[in-house]
């Protein structure tokens, strides 16, 4: 996601039309990226660091971007 | 005459532009893939303008760990003058060898117009035939082109005369403080998001942009980065 304190403007756009559309609840809209990554390890803490190293090293941009990780499908066959 | 070292990556499309713009300023420039690992003698490397790996995940994420960038990282860690255009400076910012980032434009749009730019810094080796405070017509092309910092960034970028071209008269994409170009602490690297190799000669609608290719090919300049002393934060090539 966007740091908070930046400016985003995609979120903004989304945020205008949907008022536009009507839905007056709306508040702050901010946009960022969804990533699914499918990872071979053994546990699911594993799983986590090294999805963490992936952001660090390229997934997320540390100056503009925060992120958050999240362990899904622990158990599938492995591929 | 200078080597020049044009890198070339997947999706670039101001290659062809950056060599014959350094190539008219006497450098005897030449292209280098992005899949090479070494700069052959390069006095200076340009990463040029374009679209590496289609923008994908973030302007320049993918392209910093081309195999070529570990040269061109020693290459900038050793003093040697390096000099990103656009999709470049995106490049130098994701791979950490100038502060900050590159994000989507402000209004979303993308922009491809000439803007105005006030030369801030003129003793890096990309500036260094500017005079402090002239105001250049360059193109922009751009959509990712809005530099952000954090505040304590911005404020040190200020305090070191580190902010080497600002927009004026008009912020086309909302970048942090007009900032249009940055350089670093060695002030060897230059990051720029205008286009001086499309205004390096007349039929090109002007020729502002030129002296960016003069600078590095005039002597001496690339020994800016050790003839540098800073006075009441103000730099003077000495």
């Amino acid at each position: 996601m966007p740091r908070a304190t930046l400016l985003d403007p995609q979120g903004q756009a989304v945020e205008h039309a949907l008022r536009a559309l009507g839905f007056g609840e709306v508040g702050q809209v901010r946009m960022g990226k969804h990533v699914v990554l499918e990872v071979n390890a053994a546990t699911r803490d594993e799983a986590l660091t090294r999805a963490r190293a992936m952001c660090d090293r390229l997934l997320a941009n540390p100056v503009t971007e925060d992120y958050e990780l999240a362990v899904e499908g622990v158990g599938g066959s492995a591929r | 005459m200078k080597r020049v070292a044009v890198i070339v990556f997947p999706g670039s499309n101001c290659d062809a532009d950056t060599l014959a713009a350094a190539r008219a300023a006497g450098s005897d420039a030449y292209y280098v893939w992005h899949r090479d690992t070494t700069l052959q003698q390069a006095d200076v490397v340009i990463l040029p303008g374009g679209f590496s790996y289609g923008d994908y995940l973030r302007s320049g994420a993918i392209a910093r760990f081309s195999p070529i960038m570990a040269a061109v990282s020693e290459h900038a860690r050793s003093g040697g003058p390096l000099l990103g255009i656009c999709n470049g400076f995106q490049i130098l910012c994701e791979a950490g060898l100038l502060p900050g980032a590159l994000m989507r434009n402000a209004r979303l749009r993308f922009l491809s117009r000439p803007v105005r730019v006030r030369v801030e810094q003129c003793d890096t080796p990309f500036t260094s035939l500017y005079e402090p405070g002239e105001v250049l017509d360059v193109p922009i092309a751009h959509g990712d082109g809005r530099y952000v910092v954090d505040p304590t960034t911005a404020a040190e970028l200020e305090a070191t005369g580190s902010v080497v071209w600002r927009y004026v008269g008009d912020n086309p994409n909302g970048s942090t403080d007009d900032i249009a170009g940055v350089t670093n602490d060695g002030r060897n690297v230059v990051g720029i998001m205008p286009h001086p190799e499309r205004r390096n000669a007349p039929a090109l609608g002007g020729q502002d942009g030129a002296r960016v290719f003069l600078s590095m090919e005039a002597r001496h300049a690339t020994q800016h980065a050790v003839d540098v002393r800073a006075v009441d934060h103000r730099h003077l090539g000495v």
